[in-house]
């Protein structure tokens, strides 16, 4: 964390598009009459979405006259949340995650990576494709090291594989989310290790452990009761 | 009422006190930063923590918690609060290192020492090192306008500020921006503050983030004597604090008085003091061959007196201005009695209020602190916000009291309040229909303690008479006057104008009024008493007794310089009626006297002697005469009797809208006009305007 502030290139004004401004008038609806300043936060990250990953100065008034607050009310909000963007970013924004887990498993490698592909952190490359950002734990540290590019994570990232993601979304190649290496979800990277045994997941009364176990267990009291 | 033990001693306080306050109840001091009583909740500070039992086991904030909140003991034993155990203590000791650890130990550059509770606090509650060693965190100055300076190194986000800006002020100027470490405070952009009692925000900030930027650097708070006081600037009469340092104004500050102004005053009232030094009539001037020339005492007195001489009584007025003290008037009125003549006038913006309806035709009724109680309010011809600023606060305290579901409609010219209201119209056409019907009529009828407000934008034109006796109709029509409330108010914009008017200060049996003495062949010889806005036409031979060379000193042939209301030691009447008196901080600069002595010695030349020689025996006779101005501090009730003569009177209104009264908040005075703080002020506003109507 460090100290945000708002862009020193700004747009000249922002509104916000006919079909956002529908979805617009749905969010202010969940609220009881007089709470629509609840809807500030949602609408926030409408306005990121529509100018492009980021929030410039003109969409934070304009949400803020939306909502009847006073402007600085949701500068307070859109400074408070680091996820609100406050300078331009890249098509592909890649969120590296930093943290314990990360950094132990080779995150200061990607780092190098971003630095050589992209550039310094939290500047656009110069054909407006990729920006970078170090941020806290995403929590998929189990496939540590991962990157969240846009909306979808990208995990068991190693230089090599993280070089050429970029390089595909550089380029608007189709990329693979989620695991780089192959396995499903965050499952064992090597192969499955325990409760191998395919009986386990067939049905009927042959199907040895758990129903065998039943009457063991029956002994214990269930604390909820 | 609930029962709790704090350290040792038991007390019976209402169950929906906080702990802070119950131990305040019990005598015992809680430190706190951002607990403030006229502003909400945050909690954020910490430093109140105390240790209780029957709460959580840990350290709790007591501003935060209730009394109510509290499990009382297995036997029923009260709760205990404890705030000297070693738990609090230790509490305390590492609320105040973290506090220090991103402060800067910069207070003898800090406009705050001597007054911070920072300061303070650490010396009391903190210990004597610091056990942090790496670098203090820098934050950059923000601007937020020309009268508070900021210096955020030193801000402990106690949020006192954002709060009283959204909650008091009604303009939420203030946020704050970031969070934890790199939380800061700051405008939209680093735009002024658009609060006419913004200065407050200074005085709330317990340390020096927020300073008073007329005053930087000027004085420590230890140099400086302290003189209790009263504004001037409206008709509030706001309690103030002035302090001096020799012969000079440095600061005025504001005085605690819930029924007045609570704890706030308005910027004009706070800043104008810089408008003291400058400007100032400090010897008597004649004029001679059209250029005003400096003279002696005895030769103005000499020319005033050879032209009084020369004129028939009856050709002599007076028009008393909007800061002059009550001793003030009634010795003018005396020395203009004493000279055969009745044309006196304190209404020098022809407001249509007659004293001989009783005091409840002119005063603010239901008092100040009144309006916490009503629950429809009307306002008429009034902006509040800059006709009273502080009395404005109290309309939004009471808004904000009810939830926002108190009823406030306004007929006159539209303006920003700081809370929402029903426009009913533009003038007296509106005010007749409601005294008919018109719903707004039904929700004052529906309502427990109607207001209605007055302004002065409503009296000060052709047909003000009717207008009042058409809002006088209005408010018995809808029950605002009853038996223990009068919710008939005229809000005044002089600070001397109901004193004056106490003490008769209008027109007697064949006397002119403050038009008729201003107009061409009205008078030949005009007194004024401070009057600056108002031009008399060319002809008049004009003494001119007041304090700065304004209006009045340049259309003025003898220029009698007196004493500004820092100055002198006066009495004033504010809009309720509430006597007040203020005292003399300063003295007058150079040959410049008190305007009462000045009276005295003039009535001695003019041979028509003043029968008083100390200002003990001036207020002596004036008590004498007038028994309820003797009665400081208090009110005296005025009989709604009044009001029914007044509603019967009735006459025609006219067409027009009612104009607002205050074009320009900040220059609304001489001594304001000679401020360049006010002036700046002015000038900030005016170009915000501007901008605003570019848009």
């Amino acid at each position: 964390m460090s100290v945000r502030r708002l862009a020193a290139v700004q747009p000249e004004s922002f509104a916000f598009t006919a079909e956002n401004e529908a979805w617009i008038v749905q969010q202010i609806a969940k609220y009881p009459e007089g709470r629509q300043a609840s809807a500030v936060v949602p609408l926030l990250w409408k306005a990121q979405e529509q100018a492009g990953g980021w929030l410039p100065e003109p969409a934070i008034r304009a949400v803020a006259d939306r909502l009847s607050m006073e402007s600085i009310r949701v500068l307070e909000i859109a400074t408070f949340y680091t996820m609100f963007n406050l300078e331009p970013v890249g098509r592909h924004f890649v969120q590296l995650c930093g943290t314990t887990h990360c950094m132990m498993r080779g995150s200061e490698e990607l780092k190098d990576v971003c630095r050589s592909k992209i550039g310094p952190e939290r500047h656009v490359s110069a054909d407006g494709a990729l920006s970078w950002l170090e941020v806290e734990c995403l929590g998929a540290c189990a496939n540590a090291p991962m990157a969240q590019i846009n909306y979808d994570y990208y995990e068991d990232l190693t230089p090599d594989n993280f070089a050429k993601l970029l390089d595909d979304l550089r380029a608007d190649r189709p990329v693979k989310t989620g695991s780089q290496v192959g396995r499903q979800g965050s499952s064992p990277e090597l192969g499955l290790t325990s409760l191998t045994d395919p009986s386990l997941y067939t049905r009927g009364p042959s199907a040895g452990g758990a129903t065998a176990e039943a009457p063991a267990a029956a002994g214990v009291r269930d604390p909820e009761e | 009422m609930a029962k709790i033990v704090v350290d040792g001693t038991e007390v019976d306080v209402p169950a929906e006190y906080t702990l802070l306050q119950a131990c305040e109840a019990a005598g015992v001091e809680i430190p706190r930063f951002c607990f403030h009583e006229r502003l909400s909740i945050a909690g954020n500070c910490r430093m109140c923590l105390v240790e209780v039992k029957g709460g959580p086991p840990k350290p709790t904030a007591s501003c935060a918690m209730a009394v109510k909140d509290l499990r009382p003991g297995p036997n029923g034993e009260p709760p205990v609060v404890l705030t000297k155990s070693p738990m609090v203590k230790k509490a305390r000791e590492g609320v105040m290192e973290f506090l220090l650890i991103n402060h800067p130990l910069d207070c003898p550059i800090c406009d705050q020492g001597g007054e911070c509770d920072l300061q303070d606090q650490a010396m009391a509650y903190g210990v004597d090192t610091s056990r942090f060693a790496e670098n203090k965190r820098a934050v950059e100055d923000k601007y937020i306008g020309p009268l508070v300076r900021t210096s955020m190194n030193r801000c402990i986000h106690c949020t006192r500020c954002v709060r009283f800006t959204t909650e008091v002020a009604g303009a939420s100027d203030l946020g704050a921006i970031g969070r934890g470490e790199d939380m800061e405070i700051t405008t939209y952009l680093e735009h002024a503050m658009r609060s006419e009692m913004q200065g407050n925000v200074a005085d709330l900030c317990p340390v020096g983030a927020l300073t008073h930027k007329p005053y930087a650097f000027h004085a420590r708070p230890w140099e400086l004597n302290k003189t209790e006081s009263i504004d001037v600037m409206d008709a509030v009469g706001s309690n103030i604090r002035i302090d001096t340092r020799g012969r000079e104004v440095m600061r005025i500050l504001p005085r605690t008085n819930d029924a007045v102004n609570e704890e706030w005053i308005s910027d004009k009232t706070r800043y104008v003091w810089d408008g003291l030094k400058t400007q100032r009539l400090d010897r008597p001037y004649v004029r001679k061959g059209g250029r005003l020339v400096p003279a002696t005492w005895p030769e103005a007195f000499d020319a005033v007196a050879a032209k009084v001489k020369a004129t028939p009584a009856k050709r002599i007025g007076a028009i008393v201005g909007d800061l002059a003290s009550v001793e003030e008037a009634f010795a003018l009125k005396q020395l203009l009695t004493k000279l055969g003549s009745a044309s006196i006038d304190c209404r020098q913006d022809g407001a249509a209020l007659d004293p001989s309806l009783g005091r409840a035709s002119y005063l603010f009724n239901a008092g100040i602190a009144g309006i916490e109680e009503a629950d429809a309010i009307l306002l008429v011809g009034t902006d509040p916000r800059h006709e009273a600023s502080v009395l404005n606060a109290r309309i939004r305290k009471r808004w904000r009291a009810t939830g926002g579901k108190l009823k406030i409609a306004l007929v006159g010219a539209q303006a920003d309040l700081t809370y929402p209201y029903e426009y009913l119209g533009a003038g007296p056409e509106t005010l007749a229909d409601l005294a008919g019907s018109g719903t707004f009529a039904d929700v004052l009828k529906g309502a427990e303690k109607p207001l209605v407000i007055v302004g002065q934008g409503a009296l000060a034109r052709a047909d003000g008479a009717a207008v009042l006796s058409l809002a006088a109709r209005l408010a018995l029509s809808v029950g605002a006057v009853k038996d223990g409330w009068n919710g008939f108010g005229v809000l005044h914009t002089a600070a001397s104008r109901v004193g004056a008017l106490d003490v008769g200060c209008v027109p007697g049996e064949g006397g002119l009024d403050a038009a008729a003495l201003a107009a061409p062949g009205g008078a030949d010889v005009v007194f004024l008493l401070g009057a600056d806005e108002i031009d008399v036409a060319p002809g008049a031979f004009v003494v001119y007794l007041g304090t700065h060379g304004d209006r009045g000193a340049h259309r003025a042939d003898v220029i009698l310089p007196g004493a500004a209301y820092s100055e002198k030691s006066g009495l004033y009447v504010n809009t309720e009626g509430r006597v007040q008196f203020a005292n003399r901080a300063a003295f007058p600069p150079g040959d410049a006297r008190e305007d009462w002595a000045i009276l005295r010695a003039l009535s001695e030349v003019l041979g028509q002697k003043l029968p008083y020689d100390q200002l003990s025996a001036l207020r002596a006779a004036l008590v004498a005469a007038h028994p309820h101005i003797g009665r400081i501090g208090a009110i005296e009730a005025a009989d709604p009797a009044g009001l029914t003569a007044l509603a019967q009177r009735g006459g025609n209104t006219d067409k027009g809208g009612f104009a607002p009264v205050i074009t320009d908040f900040y220059l609304t005075n001489p001594i304001a006009r000679a401020s360049a703080v006010m002036a700046e002020c002015s000038a900030l506003r005016l170009g915000g305007v501007a901008a605003v109507a570019a848009e």
